[in-house]
């Protein structure tokens, strides 16, 4: 009898609370299909009384956000190759190879992640402006080209790695370069799946550094342009909701595919410590 | 032919490995890094933008002038309470239903966690956008549902009294299911032995509770906290979209203010020495992270 009590307590606060968790995203879904002005009309309704595509088609044709999604897509899927390869390199060679002040180093770069990315980003533009990099993909690419995080995150994976593996291969008479493309990278799949998801939701969903260096429209990410229209269309509801629909959907679908390894990257950085 | 076979790669493999990563970090992270301290002692502005000659060193006037200005207290003080108050209230809400979740009893608790987890996913700056107009006084569905319960309705984003709460309530939304997580973790990590011994002395639910779940969950809870705080010192994407800093500068943070200092006006040297003192702030909470683990891994 008790036990059944406190079952429909606990489902009848998880239900309510799921619902207005979930509350904010469907009334953006649904705001986005209502015809012109019935988002923010009184008394307020829930659910369209005509769906309408209408807001989508122009966020397509006249504002342009083809173009911005492209240019979301491009940044985030070069930085999350790039810094795979280049973290896996460095997060393989922390954990195998020995060298002198490696512990040192590693401690070193460890101490540095209290410092927050914000400290960096004004003479990292005063560089790039010199260099001829702002506004430039390469511009918003550069800083995340290598990151501590994940040489930390892939050198912890890479220490389970038996070194028995290697020297076999080693007296198989493999290069290191080969030992590292044939036998590292493929056992190192689990973590770079994890990390790859991470940083491209990351990268996706930044925000100052992309607002900072694309100074011309053409070249806005994603949150950049949305910000953006959302100060000049403060009116147009049903049109800003289809806009956070465009920007949000794409990671919000990369989630629900990919929920086990985003859980799983989780622990990993909560035993960090 | 003698069998050598080498079981280190030599240094200039090493260096091959490691040089990618390396380089682009020193050049892109740790000279920064050294720059912008040294940038907060100039006058770097939009003059020594065009010609560097313009530029002077000025020893500790901008932190000076920082110590002067009002807007860099209010930013402060705004920063201080999203953090103190929105990081707290996040833990505290993340703690709670994660205790709901790991109740053994309530079913399809895959489902509520993964809709509890959603918004962490999203992109801030859309969920601002939409949250923007959840909080609008006439139309917002917040103002209705206050309506359902007899409650009159509120200005959230235009009165300075309720414009840092809505924020905080957006942000406990947004991030309450990445700690949960982390809490469920942590609670699924207490040996079931503790509490059959507590039963067995007679323990009731509550006091297994507080005995039991959160001494245990102590580690965690500081991690959470902690991890919460650095990641709240950071507010800007909210501010920036909802409300601009305002009204009446109500919602202005340490970040926003290096942001118009450094990307709108162009001073440039003042806007480093904002981005030390929040480098400051950062660092303190991190040292007292690391002395309090120590501690607790020592008792």
């Amino acid at each position: 009898m008790r036990k059944n009590a406190a079952k429909i307590v606990l489902i009848t606060v998880s239900t309510i609370l799921a619902l207005l968790t979930a509350t904010p995203l469907v009334w953006m879904a649904l705001a986005s299909v209502m015809p012109t002005g019935q988002a923010s009309s009184f008394p307020i309704r829930l659910l369209p009384d005509a769906v309408t595509l209408e807001h989508y088609a122009t966020l397509f044709d006249r504002l342009h956000i083809g173009r911005y999604f492209l240019n979301s897509l491009m940044v985030s899927i070069s930085i999350t190759l790039i810094s795979l390869f280049v973290n896996s390199l460095a997060g393989y060679a922390f954990a195998k190879f020995r060298f002198g002040g490696r512990d040192k180093l590693f401690r070193m770069l460890l101490a540095a992640l209290v410092i927050p990315a914000q400290v960096t980003m004004l003479p990292l533009f005063l560089m790039l402006n010199t260099m001829g990099l702002v506004n430039t993909y390469l511009g918003v690419i550069i800083p995340g080209i290598a990151s501590i995080f994940g040489i930390f995150v892939i050198r912890q994976f890479a220490l389970s790695i038996p070194d028995s593996l290697i020297e076999a291969a080693r007296i198989d008479g493999a290069g290191d370069l080969r030992i590292y493309f044939t036998l590292i990278l493929p056992l190192c799949r689990p973590i770079l799946v994890t990390l790859a998801i991470f940083t491209f939701m990351g990268t996706w969903n930044d925000f100052l550094w992309p607002l900072i260096v694309m100074t011309d429209d053409s070249m806005y990410t994603l949150p950049v342009a949305l910000a953006s229209l959302a100060g000049e269309h403060v009116q147009d509801t049903e049109l800003m909701m289809a806009g956070s629909v465009m920007t949000v959907l794409p990671v919000l679908v990369l989630f629900m595919a990919l929920q086990r390894y985003y859980v799983r990257g989780i622990m990993m950085g909560s035993v960090k410590g | 032919m003698t069998i050598a076979t080498r079981t280190q790669p030599q240094i200039i493999t090493t260096a091959l490995f490691l040089s990618p990563a390396l380089s682009v970090l020193a050049a892109f992270f740790f000279v920064p890094v050294l720059s912008s301290f040294l940038l907060s002692f100039t006058d770097f502005d939009i003059y020594a933008l065009g010609n560097l000659e313009y530029l002077r060193f000025v020893g500790l006037k901008n932190y000076e002038s920082l110590l002067n200005d009002p807007l860099f207290w209010k930013a402060l003080q705004n920063t201080f309470f999203f953090v103190f108050v929105g990081g707290p209230l996040s833990v505290l809400f993340s703690l709670s239903t994660a205790l709901l979740l790991n109740a053994k009893l309530a079913p399809w608790r895959g489902l509520f966690r993964l809709i509890y987890f959603a918004p962490v996913v999203t992109t801030l700056v859309a969920v601002a956008v939409v949250w923007r107009y959840l909080y609008h006084p006439r139309f917002g569905l917040l103002n209705s549902l206050l309506g359902l319960f007899g409650l009159s309705p509120i200005d959230w984003l235009g009165d300075p009294t309720w414009a840092m709460p809505a924020i905080i309530l957006l942000a406990i939304w947004k991030n309450f299911g990445y700690n949960m997580l982390i809490f469920i973790a942590g609670l699924q990590n207490i040996p079931d032995e503790l509490y059959e011994a507590a039963r067995i002395d007679g323990a009731g639910a509550l006091m297994q509770f507080w005995n039991i779940t959160l001494p245990q969950l102590a580690p965690t809870s500081l991690f959470v906290g902690l991890t919460t705080m650095i990641g709240y010192f950071q507010l800007f994407a909210e501010p920036y979209v909802m409300t601009q800093g305002g009204p009446m500068n109500s919602t202005l943070s340490i970040v926003l203010l290096m942001y118009q200092h450094g990307f709108r006006w162009w001073s440039i040297g003042y806007a480093a020495s904002i981005a030390f003192v929040l480098f400051a702030m950062i660092f303190i909470v991190s040292l007292v992270q690391v002395k309090l683990q120590k501690g607790m891994q020592e008792s």
